[in-house]
């Protein structure tokens, strides 16, 4: 790398923003359930949505050291705007996504504000008990929701008015992964800026950040806004694609799960959440195909050798291995 | 019954079992910083073995509740041996995956052993019922139960105030490496105390089972009061525990009463307000 030079910084971006061949390889790969495995489009897509669900809280905890235990809060609210829109009767999918997006976005954006304040234990209780909060709010306001019964009576139009939502999920998957692939590349621009390195500086030290100058606080809830948004569409993509939406898109679970995905593949690095999602997801649907009961026994026993083998997760691992092969020689 | 009384009495026996139940857990964070959420595992690990005891074996109440409380302890000391002394330095999220692994796994252990049913708990018959004194509706149990939590805090406090051990504990958890520097073996005393926190959340959950009932979910839906309880108290404070838990026990069991639309949310907006108010927690000083 070019030393000292005043473009420095400006060829480092440059050079983290050049694709790599892994990437283009893994995004053909993404193409393949259409032909290797069509049954399994049902499953692609949720593992596309769960991925999108991953990557925005890898935007606030990789990048910005933000723990959240509520992340559901913002995947909810996307899932019941567009779950309601459908409802009241405007079942377009692409201006529900908008508007989904919007609503998770304003509820991220006014949070924001009490999440920037705080760190540590006091951060992960409140962003905790606001998912809490707002899954109770939920349940008792059933006249709009329908309570503990979920929302029922949703129907998603064609896509552009053509692609029928079919049942063996054909038009989900691409249009989940269509909407990932989207978000993903809007992530990853957002993560080579220099708004994105400044990110990386507040999760490293957040208290120097502002002893250089940096606004802290603003770049906090800015991206926690977006990481919000990116959610909502989540969950606005959950409850067009299944055209149900239940308690459990608030829920505990959910946010422990999107967690559990992301440390699966490895913060911080756009890919973990990706990885993490589709392993764990197709890790559930064969496990729960044996005893569904005894699903969270596997997933704990994993969470476990995750954190005692793969600090970093798989993708740590692997960056691990690959560089200790090529040192080798 | 006047209802003031009757929501006062029952918000403090409920109280009284979150402070049994989160207490531990409050005094190993402070001393470690180690966030341990599988505090509540050692919780239902007591309340089945009460149960087992109890219904397999014929044991009469009082004579598991000593048996609760050494198996959550002994349960604790081979985790912390097996897992968690690797952890002490690691991040707050790796220390929180961990437990949360060993949460999950506790959870698929006790359906596959218990099934997902509530466990029925046949209390002796001198702790059943209720009686009336000064006009006044007394539920037997929730007497003993605060009478056992008061005797426990009463015990707790002196023995951190008057005890050599109580000095170091203190001593800890002010300044663990100043503590260290002084000679205080910190580890050693970190596991005694991480097994005595335990072992007393094995006898809340012993004694929770009467009142809330138990089930394999206990280990996630009261790990979210403790979590609230430590919090707020403040860290490696048990007087600050003990406020929370009133506080919080008498909050939510008064919002069920009063307002039972938006009851079940005021233990988490009481809990937001006075995080948001002071982010250590009531009695925290870091």
């Amino acid at each position: 790398m070019s030393g000292d030079t005043i473009g420095a910084p400006r060829d480092y971006l440059q050079a983290q923003i050049r694709w790599r061949w892994g990437e283009i390889v893994f995004w053909l790969a993404t193409l393949l359930p259409f032909v290797l495995t069509p049954s399994y489009l049902v499953l692609a897509s949720q593992i596309a949505i769960s991925a999108l669900f991953a990557l925005s809280l890898d935007l606030i905890l990789g990048f910005c050291g933000i723990v959240s235990l509520g992340h559901a809060a913002y995947f909810g609210v996307g899932a019941y705007t567009a779950g309601l829109l459908s409802k009241w009767g405007w079942g377009e999918p692409l201006s529900g996504l908008v508007i989904a997006a919007l609503a998770a976005g304003v509820f991220g954006y006014l949070t924001s504000f009490i999440i920037a304040r705080f760190r540590h234990l006091a951060l992960i209780m409140i962003t905790l008990g606001l998912a809490l909060l707002l899954q109770e709010v939920a349940n008792s306001a059933s006249w709009l929701t329908g309570g503990s019964d979920g929302l029922q009576g949703i129907h998603t139009w064609p896509i552009f008015g053509r692609f029928r939502f079919d049942l063996f999920g054909y038009t989900a998957y691409s249009y989940s992964l269509a909407l990932l692939f989207i978000i993903f590349l809007v992530a990853r621009r957002i993560i080579h800026s220099p708004f994105g390195l400044a990110l990386r500086g507040i999760r490293e030290n957040g208290a120097r950040m502002p002893a250089i100058g940096a606004a802290t606080r603003a770049h906090v809830r800015t991206i926690y806004t977006i990481a919000a948004t990116i959610a909502g569409i989540a969950g606005a993509l959950l409850a067009q694609t299944t055209e149900t939406v239940s308690l459990e898109v608030l829920g505990f679970q959910r946010s422990a799960d999107v967690l559990v995905m992301l440390i699966l593949g490895g913060t911080g690095r756009l890919y973990g959440g990706l990885v993490g999602a589709a392993v764990y997801m197709v890790a559930r649907d064969q496990f729960s195909g044996l005893n569904p009961q005894y699903w969270y026994f596997w997933i704990g026993l994993i969470l476990i050798a995750v954190v005692l083998l793969l600090p970093n997760g798989i993708l740590g691992g692997l960056s691990l291995f690959t560089r200790r092969a090529k040192e080798k020689p | 019954m006047p209802p003031v009384f009757g929501v006062l009495f029952d918000g403090l026996a409920y109280g009284m079992l979150l402070f049994l139940l989160s207490v531990g857990l409050s005094v190993t964070l402070g001393m470690m910083n180690f966030v341990n959420l599988a505090h509540c595992s050692f919780a239902m690990l007591g309340g089945y073995v009460t149960v087992t005891l109890m219904n397999t074996l014929g044991w009469p109440f009082f004579a598991t509740l000593p048996a609760a409380f050494v198996a959550a302890a002994a349960a604790s000391v081979v985790l912390e041996r097996v897992f968690f002394r690797r952890f002490y330095r690691a991040s707050d999220l790796e220390q929180c995956l961990l437990t949360i692994g060993i949460v999950f796994v506790s959870i698929a252990a006790a359906a596959y052993i218990y099934g997902t049913d509530q466990q029925p708990l046949q209390l002796p018959s001198y702790l059943r019922g209720s009686f009336t004194f000064a006009g006044l509706n007394f539920a037997v149990y929730r007497l003993f139960l605060i009478a056992i939590a008061l005797v426990i805090t009463i015990a707790l406090v002196a023995g951190i105030e008057s005890t050599r051990f109580g000095a170091q504990v203190r001593a800890a958890v002010n300044n663990q490496r100043m503590a260290r520097g002084l000679g205080i073996n910190v580890d050693v005393l970190f596991a005694i105390t991480f097994a005595l926190g335990s072992g007393l959340a094995g006898l809340g959950g012993a004694l929770a089972v009467a009142m809330v009932g138990l089930d394999p979910s206990f280990a996630f839906t009261y790990l979210i009061y403790v979590l609230i309880v430590v919090s707020v108290g403040g860290l490696g404070s048990i007087a600050g525990s003990f406020a929370a838990a009133m506080v919080l026990g008498i909050s939510d069991i008064a919002g069920k009463y009063y307002v039972p639309a938006v009851g079940s949310m005021l233990i988490y907006l009481v809990m937001i307000v006075l995080l948001m108010w002071r982010p250590l927690g009531l009695f925290g000083r870091r």
